[in-house]
């Protein structure tokens, strides 16, 4: 019997979730209608708002500190060290930090996201403008390049896969937390999680799709922008050495 | 209503409300009242709170870690005898990887039910990539011609796996199991979303409460510090011709 | 033998012959064969040096014999049963192999990597130690080296103990492939007459793989140079080669200084040396200066009461009353009269001096080598023609 009923259960339940999403109805809470395209719509906005002005914010500070570190050559403690500790951070510390000391407000929440988007970006901009190939930095200087244009010309752009690796563990881990904002006044797609008194077990169930689905399209979306922005040199270089 | 579902409401009401200001309620002191930035005399009567949920997410951790661990080292010798199989867990566990911890407890609540169960295959599930990756790596970079020689000195494709391979690649193991574990104690403290308690409940049952978010948030961290700190402490005793090399 | 031979523990092994029978390897996907129709016998107790340019199947040719590469045409005979009966893990720990890169196990001590095939042979424990010890006396490594870890040792000494490795299960093959090729030449030559100083002792047969037709000169009984597409040009002992190439290509590939590569088979005691006028210790120098008119060599060499030499007398030493102890010029280099021929001129071209004196090998005076010896010995017509009495190697 209950090896039966449970996967026809389990199905039940995810259409219950699609018809979520895709119809409006009144919340568990009554007088209000919840759910449908309209406020997933909405709250995928605000979610990829907050988390598009963090990854953002995170870029404009620690991309061009983790270079000039990098360029020199100095730091490492500094630069590896944020990289550690940024991943011991417990998400819902920072979030439950910023309600208790900061406030809330969709500014406030962007700030603490940074703190999550910062240290993977930084370390790895150190990590990967430090670790290009010095015959190619020395050839650069040798043919009278400026310090500023090695960095830019030649340091960067043979950095971008492990920049890009970065960059998206930054967004992954955004996206991710972005999913407590709604504990901060926030309201993302993690609001169908976190409010199942409004929304019910079937709005609890499609705010996991959605997020689910939305950090994979972000995840994707950040694949391509790396095989855009990776010199065409340089994926053939690693073709080769992995054939 | 599905049965499934309806036995998780029962567990899960509590957690569905607003964060209640419990703690205030039962402390008079005016540091409390004022929500002072961290009121020293409550942390000294009130840190046997925190002892049991610290204890039950080091376990948590560990077993998930441990998991994670096996699993990822049976796909890593798995796409190891087969690279063709390399591509597909890279992007397996690479999907894991990405799906927000929180979305995979309710994804896998209506299968496998509220409870420490669902914590550990999340949390273990979020290890895969990186753990699968460095294994993979670190066999990638055994030398070459200690392959050979062991292969010309008649050992069989097992021998070479135990005896020459998986030691070889044994520093970058444990430095994804670092990266893994590290991380895996902070995605932790979310695991009370699934039912398995932890610090995360300490921190959500009050939230506007200053010093309750810095000792549950403090010894988070101070667990991911303790476990790197035990796993590189078995990194230097697993590899001791690392260090006679740098002599 | 002496009285420490390697093969103690285990008895001594008969060295098998390695014959190839028209063994012809073609790789998936390659149109012309790697190796084609190999032909040739080594007898055992041999050193078979296969030799000739990049990609003329040296290597493969060698890696058949333990079927690290499987045979596609033809047959292997190790003693007289086929390559193909026996399964490859067996057939490896019953042969040594020793690669250019080495391939030290960077994860396992000294004794731990000689200890490997033991092990996997299941020996006990005493029996792998006391085989441990053994080899490392006679690869001469230092025994304090024992518990060292690969990245701790220098390239030569990496080098002995991948040797030990090898000879860890006293096999009766080895299979060596360019194994001095990553040592630096100072070091190279050195550890080429430690081997042939081993391989007196151990008498194993040696398939051994280079591109250095010297080095081929120097440590082959055998030598079978192949050809692009993988066919053997000529197998003949280092003597017949040099007198008498097969063909163009090995001409050239032997080189045109033929009658000086046959140094290379020479020992100096193959030679006529020249006598120096001697003189002792407190001796009047008068008397020295007395024998130079009608000697060989133009300078008097001093020697101690037990006749091992200690220097040249100086222009100022001749001045001097009695002939010093310390002569004003060295007598390096010394030679001995075992040294190769064609090391010794080097010797000599090095420190810049048209004399050496040479010793036997108690240390005492035998004779003088002199620049003018070898370049008459190369000018002559037996340079290439008379087979000289080869060196016999290696030394006893
Ligand atoms: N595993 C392989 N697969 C395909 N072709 C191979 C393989 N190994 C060697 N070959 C080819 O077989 C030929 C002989 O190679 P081999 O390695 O035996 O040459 P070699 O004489 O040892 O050369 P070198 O002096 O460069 O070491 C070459 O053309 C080489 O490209
Ligand atoms: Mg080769």
């Amino acid at each position: 019997m209950i090896e039966l009923s449970l996967p026809i259960a389990f199905l039940h339940s995810f259409t219950g979730a699609f018809d979520f999403i895709l119809h409006q109805r009144e919340a568990q809470t009554r007088f209000v209608q919840v759910g449908g395209l309209g406020q997933v719509w909405e709250l995928t906005r605000t979610h990829l708002e907050v988390s598009g002005l963090a990854l953002a914010g995170s870029l404009a500070l620690a991309l061009p500190v983790g270079a000039a570190l990098g360029h020199r050559g100095r730091g490492e403690m500094f630069a590896i060290g944020l990289g550690n500790a940024g991943r011991a951070v417990p998400e819902l510390a920072v979030i439950a930090f910023l309600v208790a000391f900061i406030g809330i407000g969709l500014r406030n929440v962007v700030l603490a996201l940074m703190v999550l988007g910062i240290p993977p970006i930084l370390t790895n901009t150190f990590v990967a403008v430090k670790q290009v190939d010095r015959d190619a930095v020395g050839a650069a200087r040798g043919i009278g390049m400026r310090e500023t244009q090695i960095l830019t010309r030649i340091q960067l752009p043979l950095a971008v896969p492990t920049i890009m690796s970065g960059v998206r563990t930054a967004a992954i881990n955004i996206v991710a937390t972005a999913t407590i904002a709604p504990l901060a006044g926030v309201l993302t797609l993690g609001d169908f999680i976190l409010s199942r008194n409004v929304y019910g077990d079937q709005g609890v169930l499609a705010g996991a799709i959605l997020v689910a689905l939305l950090a994979l399209i972000v995840e994707l979306s950040l694949a391509g922008v790396q095989w855009l922005l990776t010199p065409r040199g340089l994926a053939l270089q690693r073709e080769r050495a992995a054939a | 209503m599905i049965p499934v579902i309806a036995a998780t409401v029962k567990v899960m009401l509590p957690l569905a409300q607003l964060p209640s200001n419990f703690v205030h309620h039962h402390s008079t002191t005016t540091c409390v009242a004022e929500n002072r930035f961290f009121c020293a005399d409550w942390a000294a009567h009130n840190f046997d709170r925190y002892v049991d949920p610290a204890l039950k997410q080091a376990l948590l951790v560990s077993v998930s870690v441990a998991v994670g661990f096996t699993v990822a080292m049976g796909l890593a010798l798995l796409s190891h005898r087969q690279p063709k199989l390399a591509p597909t867990f890279t992007g397996l566990t690479g999907v894991l990887y990405t799906v927000p911890s929180v979305a995979f407890f309710f994804l896998l609540l209506p299968i496998t039910g509220f409870g420490t169960d669902t914590a550990v295959i999340a949390l273990s599930a979020y290890t895969l990539q990186i753990i699968y990756r460095n294994i993979v790596a670190g066999l990638a970079n055994v030398p070459e011609e200690a392959k050979d020689a062991g292969r010309g000195m008649g050992m069989s494709q097992r021998d070479l796996l135990w005896r020459v391979e998986l030691p070889l690649a044994v520093p970058e193991i444990v430095a994804g199991l670092r990266v893994a574990t590290v991380s895996t104690v902070a995605l932790a403290t979310l695991a009370f979303f699934a039912g398995a308690g932890g610090l995360g409940q300490q921190i959500y049952s009050d939230l506007t409460f200053k010093t309750n978010i810095i000792i549950a948030g403090g010894l988070a961290m101070l667990m991911a510090i303790l476990f790197d700190l035990v796993l590189l402490v078995i990194q230097r005793l697993a590899t001791p011709w690392l260090r006679a090399g740098a002599s | 033998m002496s009285a420490e031979a390697p093969d103690s523990l285990d008895g001594p092994v008969e060295a098998p012959s390695v014959a190839f029978r028209r063994v012809t390897k073609r790789y998936p996907g390659a149109d012309e064969p790697a190796l084609a129709e190999l032909e040739l016998e080594v007898p055992g107790g041999e050193i078979c040096v296969f030799v000739g340019p990049s990609g003329s199947g040296k290597t493969t040719a060698m890696r058949m014999v333990n079927r690290m590469v499987e045979i596609t045409e033809g047959d292997i005979l190790v003693g007289s049963t086929s390559v193909r009966q026996r399964s490859p893990a067996q057939l490896r720990r019953e042969m040594g192999y020793v690669i250019q890169q080495i391939g030290l196990f960077p994860h396992r001590t000294v004794a731990d990597n000689i200890a490997t095939v033991p092990r996997l042979l299941g020996w006990d424990r005493k029996r792998v130690e006391a085989r441990v010890e053994e080899l490392l006396e006679l690869v001469r490594i230092d025994p304090a080296l024992r518990d060292r870890y690969p990245a701790q040792l220098s390239g030569g000494q990496q080098q002995r103990v991948g040797v030990a490795r090898a000879l860890a299960a006293n096999p009766g093959v080895m299979l060596m492939d360019e194994p001095f090729g990553a040592v630096d030449p100072s070091n190279r030559e050195r550890l080429q007459n430690e081997f042939l100083r081993l391989q007196a002792e151990v008498r194993k047969t040696i398939l051994f793989v280079t591109h250095d037709i010297d080095e081929a000169i120097k440590m082959g009984d055998r030598i079978a140079i192949l050809r692009e597409g993988g066919r053997l040009a000529q197998y003949a002992t280092p003597a017949e080669l040099l007198m008498a190439p097969a063909d163009d290509f090995v001409e050239d590939f032997v080189g045109a200084d033929r009658a000086l590569k046959r140094l290379a088979l020479m020992r100096v005691s193959d030679i006529d040396l020249w006598e120096a006028p001697l003189a002792h210790v407190g001796q009047a120098t008068s008397e020295a200066r007395a024998k130079l008119p009608e000697a060989e060599v133009p300078y008097v060499l001093v020697i101690d009461a037990e006749r091992r030499p200690l220097g040249w007398l100086s222009d100022d030493d001749l001045l001097a009353e009695t002939v010093p102890a310390k002569p004003g010029t060295s007598p390096d280099p010394v030679l001995e009269l075992d040294d190769v021929m064609r090391d010794a001129l080097s010797d000599l071209l090095q420190a810049e001096t048209r004399y050496a004196p040479v010793v036997d090998s108690e240390g005492l005076i035998a004779g003088v080598l002199s620049v003018e010896i070898i370049s008459e010995f190369l000018t002559s017509p037996e340079a290439l023609t008379e087979e000289r009495p080869a060196a016999e190697r290696p030394l006893g």
